[in-house]
């Protein structure tokens, strides 16, 4: 049996009946790792020590009886949620080496739960970007083609999670950089709703839009490492004070009665035919299974990429400010402190520096009203586009993404072109409601296509149950 | 030649004493004593991932400060980020509130020298986050200490009310008493937890439009506070009546030349590009905590002052100098409360206690004498016990041994004579064994009198009662049958 093969709840049978030790099925992981990421390039660092470490810590907790939800399954975790004791760079080079002191909320609920951390994958830098090629590391090859990206910035995650160099990853969704590389990569993408997971060692990008999000091969396998992180925290203010429901009793496949909308204005133009076609027989699907489809409208879609790139960058513009060198990230020496500072920011990435620049500016007195306050006010009509379409459906359907992977080096030198990459996500982000991405078929590439749910403030079980039936009902 | 007026108003900064920091749970230090970097975490020294959360208390003792100040408090506060980089800010942004603040519309009534009150307007009071501290050495490199990094900070901003560097001093100094008062700070300002900045403008006498302002920082004393005041407005008009201009601009105050001086020309007003903080979500204070905070205010100096004279007849200066510190003012009622003459007790505070208290060097709550101690010595007083010379030196010694008036009354043996039969009997053996000075003051010599209470307090050390002295001297010289019936 090559253990890589299984899904996550799979493996977890296997664990649970002792057919196979957690160190055993590590040790094939990260020999897995070793033979196959050097092309894929989806992890930046491996702790392959501490990963042999938390299994065997996990088979002597098994012996003993402990039946933790994640105990000894190997996952991986996006390099920009922080891992004590582990390397965490947001794919920046002005973090380079630099090792937290404290694990993030979603890594202690990891450790509760038995997980075993295989390593931290790529990401663009600080989350900012839609293939991952904003990296100051590496450029992460999609496992389906591998000219062409990932999908960003969860891009490293997403590959990993396809290419079966992790059982699941988790990844982080400011705009939609976990659903839309789960869709270019195929695999299942959860975002929550914010506030749903707490953002506690999170390296923020933009704190009102962050989330925590989780990947898995399955639909099963996403909401396992889901119903793990998921939760209140009181040190992060933001965080939801709401009990966490039982997700993985609620994929019970059974949508009849279902009402599903279908938002006129995410079938825009540009979108490629083959990745509608393959949306809308996903929704005819749907149907079949017994939900109702009616036609909807969230009248402001095409002010939420505007909206976001300017409530985005503003937040970001001053989560950026405290990369300096004084306390702690490589510092590079300049002719006086001021200068050292300077120098040291240097160190971002031109993405980076661009978006700081756009924030800045969106901020400036004289500026704020006509860009970030206005930013603001769209955010609202977003939010109430979906509150409305929620008094009469119970979930969206739209595409992830107007069109599959694109090739490497293709966008990234033109910006606007790769912003429109997340033109259908991020609506969600601006909103108060929560999305996934599952796969719905191929273009005449082989590449996957992904159909996302939309479904209403911590409506998770409800989009992630719809998404099963659809699986269940597609899977050979 | 044109009259001008100076237009001042005043932006205090106050540091919180609460028991941890604004936004993390680190201890709030004395950022002066305290080995550097050694009340931190990784959410004050602003590292990545890390969360704010509010401090409740902080956010109770600055209720406590508004609500004394007499502002209305906003049911619905907004953090904002006001954004500018700085090595001591290690988010590069200050959690601070900008267009919801705590605290507005609120006054405080100051006393003139002339003896006139003034209400000067407070235009809000708002929470933030105070920022570390950094220290530049002589070979370039520069230190910075980040223990005050996130110490909660209030900051109480007046309306330009203020029209001399005299009334500037006396609102800081009443705004300091009322936070001592309230025991959220306590009124430091050589360490900086009490600061002091003034915007000054001056302008044409009667005209309603205000002229260029400066703001002037480095105040650390209160004399530095009204001397600098004044020098900056005089400087302003002597720039006017040259025909100059004032220049927006931050200026200092140097201290050893007692005179302002540039320190930053704010070309255009500062960009901080102010935004609501994402990671707080509103902070929603209801009014069942609005009155419960306001119900646990304590009474403040004006209200104490009033009921001092109202209640107790005291002098508006005895009741002013008693009010100055909450702990003294608390001492005084315990005192009161257990019993005695309100005015006396006061008078011994004022005139003996005081004195005693700077001779030693201490404050009252590290006296040895308690209230009930005080209260003790004046009822030996009142029962002629002893006298009141005799009462002083009992209190010197009670201040530095601790010990009750009654014990030290005894041991020394300082109880005043007062019976009338032993007084009776020793003055007339002084008249016995002094014809000569009875004679000559029988025969109109009556300065004499003298002579004879001072022989009579020689022979009992001081102790007699000097009421019974006198009553017993005048029947005795006055009646010379009874100088032979010994």
């Amino acid at each position: 049996m090559d253990v890589t093969t299984l899904t996550l709840t799979q493996l977890r049978e296997a664990l649970r009946r002792k057919e196979i030790s957690s160190v055993e099925v590590t040790q094939a992981m990260l020999d897995r790792i070793v033979a196959a990421d050097n092309e894929i390039q989806s992890y930046l660092t491996i702790s392959d020590e501490l990963a042999l470490a938390q299994a065997a810590e996990a088979d002597r907790r098994r012996a003993q009886g402990d039946d933790s939800p994640l105990l000894g399954v190997p996952v991986a975790i996006k390099d920009i949620i922080c891992t004590k004791g582990i390397p965490t760079t947001a794919g920046s080079k002005i973090l380079e080496n630099f090792i937290p002191p404290y694990d993030a909320f979603v890594v202690e609920k990891l450790k509760d739960a038995g997980a075993v951390i295989l390593g931290k994958t790529n990401t663009d830098e600080f989350a900012m970007g839609s293939s991952t090629e904003n990296s100051a590391y590496v450029v992460t090859r999609n496992p389906w083609d591998k000219s062409r990206v990932p999908g960003g910035s969860s891009g490293g995650s997403a590959a990993a999670v396809a290419a079966h160099l992790a059982y699941a990853a988790l990844g982080t969704d400011t705009g939609g950089s976990v659903r839309q590389p789960a869709s270019f990569c195929g695999v299942v993408g959860l975002r929550p709703t914010y506030g749903r997971i707490s953002r506690w060692g999170v390296i923020a990008f933009a704190s009102s839009l962050d989330q925590v999000g989780t990947f898995g091969r399955t639909v099963a396998d996403c909401t396992a490492l889901f119903q793990v992180v998921a939760g209140y925290d009181r040190r992060d203010s933001t965080s939801l004070n709401v009990p966490v429901p039982d997700y993985e009793a609620a994929l019970t496949g059974d949508i009849k009665g279902l009402r599903v909308g279908v938002p006129k204005e995410y079938f825009i133009e540009g979108i490629e035919p083959e990745v509608e076609t393959a949306v809308r027989a996903a929704i005819a699907k749907l149907e079949e299974l017994g939900a109702e489809i009616h036609e909807i409208s969230l009248p402001h879609t095409r002010y939420a990429l505007p909206a976001y790139y300017l409530i985005a960058p503003a937040e970001a513009s001053a989560n950026l400010g405290r990369y300096d060198g004084i306390r702690y990230g490589p510092r590079v020496p300049g002719k006086d402190m001021i200068d050292t500072v300077k120098q040291t920011r240097a160190l971002f990435g031109p993405e980076v520096r661009r978006r700081i620049m756009l924030g800045t500016y969106a901020l400036s007195a004289g500026y704020y009203d006509q860009y970030y306050g206005r930013a603001l006010k769209v955010r609202t009509l977003i939010k109430n586009d979906f509150k409305t379409a929620f008094e009469k459906v119970d979930v969206i359907a739209a595409p992830v993404s107007p069109t599959t992977a694109f090739k490497i080096g293709e966008r990234v030198n033109d910006p606007l072109s790769m912003y429109l990459a997340d033109i259908l996500t991020l609506p969600v982000n601006l909103s108060a409601s929560c999305g996934l991405s599952v796969p719905c078929g191929f273009d005449s590439n082989g590449l996957p296509i992904g159909l996302q749910l939309i479904g209403d403030t911590l409506a998770e079980a409800t989009i992630l149950n719809v998404a099963y039936a659809y699986e269940q009902a597609t899977s050979e | 030649m044109t009259q001008y007026e100076a237009v001042i108003g005043l932006e205090i900064h106050a540091e919180l004493m609460t028991r941890s920091k604004m936004f993390c749970g680190c201890r709030v230090v004395d950022s002066v004593e305290a080995p550097p970097n050694t009340a931190v975490c990784p959410v004050c020294l602003g590292m990545p991932g890390m969360l704010p959360v509010i401090n409740r208390q902080a956010v109770e003792y600055a209720m406590r400060v508004a609500l004394a100040l007499n502002c209305t408090i906003q049911h619905h506060n907004i953090f904002a980020r006001k954004n500018y980089f700085y090595p001591d800010l290690p988010k590069a942004y200050q959690i601070s509130q900008y267009e919801l603040p705590l605290g507005v519309n609120g006054w405080l009534d100051i006393e003139l020298d002339s003896g006139e009150t003034k209400r000067i307007g407070i235009r809000r009071v708002h929470m933030e986050e105070d920022t570390g501290k950094l220290t530049h050495l002589e070979d370039g490199g520069s230190l910075v200490d980040y223990n005050r990094s996130g110490v909660p900070l209030l900051e109480i901003v007046s309306e330009p009310d203020i029209r001399s560097g005299e009334e500037a001093r006396a609102y800081a100094m009443k705004v300091r008493q009322i936070l001592r008062y309230l025991g959220v700070n306590s009124g430091d300002m050589e360490k900086g937890v009490f600061r002091v900045e003034p915007n000054i403008s001056v302008r044409p006498a009667g005209s309603q439009i205000l002229g260029t302002r400066t703001e002037l920082k480095n105040l650390n004393s209160f004399r530095s506070l009204a001397e600098g005041t004044a020098y900056e407005i005089a400087r302003q008009i002597a720039v006017l009546r040259d025909g100059g201009q004032v220049v927006q601009e931050t200026r200092g105050w140097h201290e050893g030349r007692r005179e302002t001086f540039t320190q930053r020309v704010k070309e255009e007003a500062e960009d901080y590009r102010y935004f609501p903080e994402p990671d707080l979500p509103p902070l929603e204070i209801d009014n069942a905590w609005i009155e419960r905070v306001r119900a646990e205010l304590p009474e403040l100096p004006d209200a104490k002052i009033a009921r001092y004279r109202a209640e107790y007849g005291l002098t508006e200066y005895d009741a002013r100098v008693l009010a100055e510190e909450r702990a003294v003012a608390e001492w005084f009622e315990t005192a009161v409360s257990i019993g005695s003459d309100p005015k006396t007790i006061a008078n011994w505070i004022i005139n003996d206690l005081f004195r005693l208290m700077n001779e030693h060097k201490q404050s009252i709550t590290e006296i040895r004498i308690s209230p009930h101690n005080l209260v003790e010595l004046i009822q030996l007083v009142s029962n002629q016990t002893i006298n009141n010379n005799t009462a002083k030196e009992v209190l010197a010694e009670m201040f530095t041994t601790g010990q009750p008036a009654q014990t030290i009354v005894q041991s020394r043996g300082l109880a005043q004579i007062s019976d009338e039969t032993t007084l009776r009997n020793l003055i007339n053996q002084i008249l016995v064994n002094h014809p000569e000075e009875v004679i000559a003051y029988r025969n109109g010599k009556q300065q004499l009198r003298g002579w004879f209470v001072g022989q009579v307090m020689k022979a009992t050390r001081g102790q007699a009662n000097p009421a019974l002295v006198n009553k017993l001297l005048t029947q005795l010289l006055n009646t010379p049958s009874d100088n032979t019936n010994t």
